[in-house]
């Protein structure tokens, strides 16, 4: 017998091993609106299976915990019931010896809490307030529902000028989605449980690039109706593409040089190419679109006289000043905001940095755009400074890791403290106080707390803050229309705003600082809701047939990721980082899809919307359901669901 | 359930749901598509409350057909039913322990009916099919149709059995039995009887033996109030064509209960739109209990009416406290339908084909041409420009004049010249997704109507929520055209021309729209709710 072994897994272990990452993936995939009790219950089972069997609230506790929740769903039980639950589950708590049964109370504790009512409806009605709101994963996650399984499908047979077309019925925007979309329609693909998420945004990319030149649709007889928009970003190009199509007359107001918002302002051209940005711009003003850039509404003309001189009014201005970080310092020149240097950027007055110290604080994808943009305008070192961990930044992993790779420094844990200035007033140094992590926060975040450690001096010629973005409100709330605690403008799902007739509003200034998809929702739900109160039902639709699917392919296969050019390559200039599929990747990448519009609930209920318009009257037979369980548990603002993709 | 193999694809392919593609090397009885078949019978079985023997449904359940055709008869998994609920204050029953969740009853509401009442509901392994909202169905805008229960596999939807009911009635002697057959019935209720003449048709005297046999003491027609509702709804229209100003348009007509239910709450503003004239089923119940039974010195408390209908929303209207005018009782008191009949017959081993055929009793069993064909859709209308053309002219016109609103066609448009009344523009539709479609287009003005006529179930009557269940036929069009058929073959083709109803009116009612039929004829629709008011919204 030997002293000591070298440990070596079994074979059953580790299949366990492989199945326990197949259960993440499909975690990762669950839909959302499963019942809240029954996914309490399968969890405290897998909980249960986990215990070591020492103590007996774990071993025994845990076990009448799962009978007592299956007989909510299964039995008759008294409302009682849940008293005993939740003492039960107080007292192993309070009593387990260790993690595995203190850990596996609390998710009961943390259910009883947060969705009682559906543990009241099993009990008191025998039924389930859960219902599947999501056939179609990706279609239900995407903010403007663009129809994902028929254009993958499309792309997947190389038909990508149909692709275009398909995309353009939720979306006016497939070429900027395709460079720049934060994809959250992939984040619950159900390929999931087979290998991997589909590289959704991928394929689009594939598409736009292949799909040569493809002319608008025709506009519908005019209407004699007219709208303003204010402000030309994602958000309000999108209403004003969708109310040019539904044959209204559209002007769009722009207090920048040129149209396109972040897009323009905010997104660095080696992410979404200028020349790409100005030809979509330029597909959707064909539509006859009439553009007034230069003008601030408020200023130089008044809110009031646009809604005399209008039917209706879409304001969309976005989120376009600078938060300020309040430490000393902060005046000192070579402090510059993010979103100033962007501007400056977008219309092509570069800053020269060569040489320099730069240091940029943030940690979210504004922070990583002005880190990457200073390294191409000549940066000697660029240090982005950020108070929690590097996992904890809010910018985009692979943005964090691209600015690593191209040169960048990240520095966690550094809470900003002062900014030192020279005699002249010109910044030195940045000064941090070191962090240490802490508990996490309600959001579930770990916040920071100040470690015990002397405060670090980062020397820096130019300092660049990129901590968030506000809106601009003065000249709205001066026109009545309500501001928000905290700026934003106060408009309802539908985007309207309350007690003002024919004034809508949606984007990062209704739901503060978004995403570009989120912005085009909005504008496509304010397009159908402005036609709507104008007077009209106008539809929405394209004719593109969608290929029947065939027989999937269910072999697990890698997903193929973005390639980028060489990291010291593309530091040097400011173009597009990322390189477009080949035709055998996207041919492959394609034909992953599990077309979830056909095979499953979509073929069934809520697959394909193949217009959106109003839906028929229900008078007495539909009341507004509850809000889906999916939602729920988003504290942050939703941006508005188009109403009429029903 | 329906599964095949093709040759170079790894996994067995639902069939329903596959395109086939040329070149395709498919399977349909592999071992393994055998095995496969079995197995998903065997799980769809072991939730499944398998008490064939005394399920309604059992010998024409397609559930249990399968099984005796895929040769099953052991279970190997354990047998958990999902426990049933049942709620019998509504027409329609469902038994939870018996659906099998094919959904064939969300997609006929969805698709058909256009009305969502029913919907898939609760998720993961518990997911069933439940009224849409979590709502329960006595409090839904549900209009009872029963397209739902003739298109369910098994016994888990169906309409309420009544006839216990009507047996006690029966079997009390101090009550007087008086029953009556709708015009649809008659071209149905053989086919469970298999072929009972050389016509591969069950004449419908075998029918009047039949029920006499089961001890009713009076047999009558629907045949009569449907012409009865023709001079009432007929006159009707003619005098609001006449006063156009006077009225809301298009009018439409009122005899389907589904449809009137649907305006209600789909359509509420257009109440007032519907005649006032009640559906034949209830004006004979009134005149029954009035007129019947002062004629023949009758308690009208001590009368039992029995009504044998192709339809599960009659059953609802007869429970309507609007529907009680001619003694206080409910004019109806117990309606079945065609399939509870049936199976009334079996029980008390009545053979159709050995019967001798027999005449309907004297007075309410007399009806024309016109009002046999009430049973589908098109009919009511035909008849009521018949008639509508004699009250204006005084002159009977042809009487397939107005041919072109028959056919199964969903929705019908036609317009005819009446001579000194104009031109009346009228369409016909059945079905309510089509209904709803045609009211979009009457609410925005696309189509301009004088009268309209509406029946909830795709063809009509014939085609209606209490007709025999025959898996996987629509039955509507050939049932439809039967009664087409018995209205050729009629002495009688004019609704004014049947000499009962002419009698009833000289010796009792007057004149249409008189006093005593504004009372026990016509109806207020507002008087009624059709929405209960809930504690719960949406519940």
């Amino acid at each position: 017998m030997s002293r000591l072994e070298v440990k070596m897994p079994g074979q059953a272990q580790a299949v366990v091993e492989q199945l326990y990452r197949n259960m993440e993936r499909r975690i990762a995939a669950s839909p959302p609106g499963l019942c809240p009790v029954d996914m309490a219950l399968n969890f405290l089972n897998l909980c249960q299976a986990q215990t070591c069997g020492k103590c007996v609230p774990c071993r025994i506790g845990l076990a009448q915990l799962s009978n007592m929740i299956r007989e909510v769903l299964d039995g008759e039980p008294d409302i009682s019931i849940l008293h005993r639950i939740e003492n039960t589950a107080q007292v192993i708590v309070d009593t387990a010896d260790c993690a595995i049964g203190i850990d596996a109370a609390n998710l009961v504790l943390m259910g009883l809490k947060g969705f009682r009512d559906d543990y009241e409806e099993h009990i008191l009605h025998h039924r389930c307030l859960g219902t599947l709101k999501n056939p179609v994963p990706c279609v239900a996650l995407c903010p403007a529902g663009v129809d994902i399984p028929g254009y993958i499908s499309l792309v997947n047979e190389g038909r990508c000028a149909d692709a275009v077309r398909l995309i353009r019925k939720d979306n006016p925007f497939p070429t900027a989605c395709a460079y720049i979309c934060e994809h959250p329609c992939e984040a619950r693909c159900r390929r999931n449980m087979v290998d991997d998420a589909l590289n959704i945004r991928g394929l689009k990319r594939y598409a736009v690039d292949h799909a040569g030149d493809v002319p608008q649709p025709k506009k519908a007889p005019a209407t004699g109706k007219s709208v303003a928009i204010v402000g030309g970003g994602p958000g309000g190009l999108s209403a004003a593409y969708y109310l040019a199509l539904m044959g209204h007359r559209v002007t769009v107001y722009e207090q920048q040089k040129q149209l396109g918002g972040m897009m323009r302002y905010g997104i660095p051209s080696y992410r979404f190419p200028r020349e790409k940005l100005d030809a979509e711009i330029a597909s959707i003003l064909s539509l006859g679109i009439e553009v007034h850039t230069g003008v601030k509404v408020g200023q130089d003309v008044t809110f009031d006289q646009l809604k005399d001189q209008y039917d209706c009014l879409y304001i969309s201005i976005g989120a376009h000043t600078d938060k300020k970080t309040g430490i000393q310092g902060e005046d000192s020149q070579g402090v510059v905001s993010a979103v100033e240097m962007l501007r400056h950027i977008g219309d092509d007055e570069m800053p020269d940095f060569t040489g320099q110290n730069v240091v940029v604080i943030g940690g979210g994808n504004v922070a990583m755009d002005v880190t990457r943009s200073a390294i191409r305008l000549g940066a000697d070192k660029v240090t982005c400074v950020y108070r929690r961990r590097q996992e904890d930044m809010t910018a985009q992993r692979e943005e964090v890791e691209g600015a690593i790779a191209e040169g960048a420094e990240v520095l966690t844990l550094q809470a900003p403290l002062k900014i030192e200035a020279d005699e002249t007033g010109h910044v030195t140094a940045l000064w941090t106080q070191p962090q240490i992590i802490g508990e996490i926060d309600k959001a579930g975040r770990p916040r920071p707390n100040t470690a015990s450690v002397e405060p670090l001096r980062i020397p820096a010629d130019t300092v660049i803050v990129a901590i968030g973005q506000g809106i601009e409100s003065r000249g709205l709330e001066e026109s009545g229309i309500k501001i928000q605690r905290g700026g934003n403008v106060a408009a309802n799902t539908s985007t309207q705003i309350p007690d003002m007739e024919g004034v809508f509003a949606g984007g990062d200034c209704v739901t503060g600082p978004a995403t570009v998809i989120r912005a085009i929702a909005a504008g496509k739900a304010a397009a159908a809701n402005i036609d709507e109160y104008m007077g009209f039902n106008h539809e929405i639709k394209v004719d593109v047939k969608v290929p029947t699917p065939r027989c999937t392919d269910l072999r697990p296969r890698g997903r193929v990721n973005a390639t980028e050019r060489d990291a010291c390559e593309r530091k040097c200039d400011f173009q597009c980082i990322e390189c477009s599929m080949t035709d055998e990747e996207a041919a492959q990448e394609s034909s992953r899809c599990l077309r979830c519009d056909h095979f499953g609930y979509g073929i069934f209920k809520g697959g394909r919307v193949e217009k959106w318009k109003r839906s028929r009257s229900m008078a007495g037979n539909c009341p507004p359901p509850r809000a889906p369980l999916s939602w729920r548990p988003l504290k942050r603002p939703v941006s508005p669901s188009p109403t009429c993709a029903s | 359930m329906c599964v095949v193999e093709i040759a170079g694809t790894q996994r067995l392919v639902p069939a329903c749901n596959t395109a086939v593609l040329e070149g395709m090397d498919i399977q349909t009885n592999s071992p393994r598509v055998r095995q496969a078949r079995k197995t998903n019978l065997r799980l769809i079985l072991s939730q499944h409350n398998s008490n064939c023997t005394t399920c309604i449904r059992s010998g024409f359940c397609e559930l249990q057909r399968l099984s005796h055709d895929l040769n099953i008869h052991y279970q190997p998994y354990e047998v958990q039913p999902e426990r049933s609920r049942v709620d019998l204050s509504v027409p329609i029953v469902r038994e939870a322990s018996k659906c099998i969740k094919c959904m064939r009853c969300v997609q006929i509401c969805d698709k058909v009916q256009g009305m969502n009442i029913w919907d898939v509901t609760g998720t993961g392994s518990r997911t069933t099919v439940d009224v849409s909202y979590n709502r329960y169905l006595k409090n839904t805008a549900c209009t009872f149709c029963g397209q739902c229960v003739t298109h369910c596999p098994t016994g888990a939807l169906t309409v309420r059995d009544d006839t216990n009911r009507v047996l006690r009635a029966l079997a009390d002697p101090s009550v007087t039995t008086v029953v009556q057959v709708a015009p649809a019935v008659r071209v149905a209720w053989g086919e469970v009887f298999g072929t009972i003449n050389k016509n591969k048709q069950a004449p419908v005297g075998k029918l009047v033996a039949a029920l006499r046999r089961l001890g009713f003491d009076y047999v009558f027609d629907t045949n009569f109030s449907a012409d009865l509702t023709i001079m009432e709804e007929g006159s009707e229209f003619i005098e609001r064509f006449t006063h156009r100003g006077k009225y809301r348009w298009p009018m439409f007509t009122s005899c389907c209960p589904g449809w009137v239910r649907f305006i209600k709450t789909q359509y509420s503003a257009y109440t007032e739109n519907l005649s006032t004239a009640k559906s034949p089923q209830q004006m004979f119940g009134a005149v029954a209990k009035s007129y019947f039974a002062e004629k023949m010195g009758i308690d009208p408390k001590k009368m039992f009416v029995v009504s044998v209908m192709p339809c599960s929303a009659k059953k609802a209207e007869s429970e309507l406290p609007t529907m009680r005018d001619a003694c206080g009782d409910p004019d109806v008191d117990v309606v079945l339908t065609t399939r509870e009949l049936v199976r009334l017959f079996r029980s008390d081993c009545i053979v159709p084909s050995d019967l001798e055929e027999e005449a309907f009793d004297s007075p309410l069993g007399t009806g024309t041409g016109a009002a046999v064909i009430f049973g589908t859709t098109g009919g009511v209308m035909d008849a009521a420009l018949r008639s509508a053309y004699y009250l204006v002219t005084g002159e009977n016109p042809d009487p397939d004049a107005f041919a072109e609103v028959r056919g199964s066609k969903p929705w019908k448009e036609a317009a005819f010249t009446i001579p000194g009344a104009g031109t009346v523009r009228v369409a016909v539709v059945s079905g309510l997704a089509n209904t709803r479609r045609l009211m979009e287009a009457v609410d925005s003005g696309e189509a301009d109507y004088d009268f309209v006529e509406v029946m909830a179930c795709p063809g009509g009557c014939a085609g209606g929520g209490g007709q025999p269940i025959h898996e996987g036929v629509e039955m509507a069009s050939s049932r439809g055209s039967q009664l087409w058929k018995l209205d050729a073959k009629a002495p009688i083709r004019f609704s004014h021309e049947n000499p009962d109803v002419q009698a009833l009116y000289r010796t009792y009612l007057k004149k249409p729209l008189g006093e005593r039929s504004h009372h026990l004829l016509h109806t207020d629709h507002e008087a009624w709710q059709a929405l209960p008011k809930t504690d719960r919204p949406g519940v």
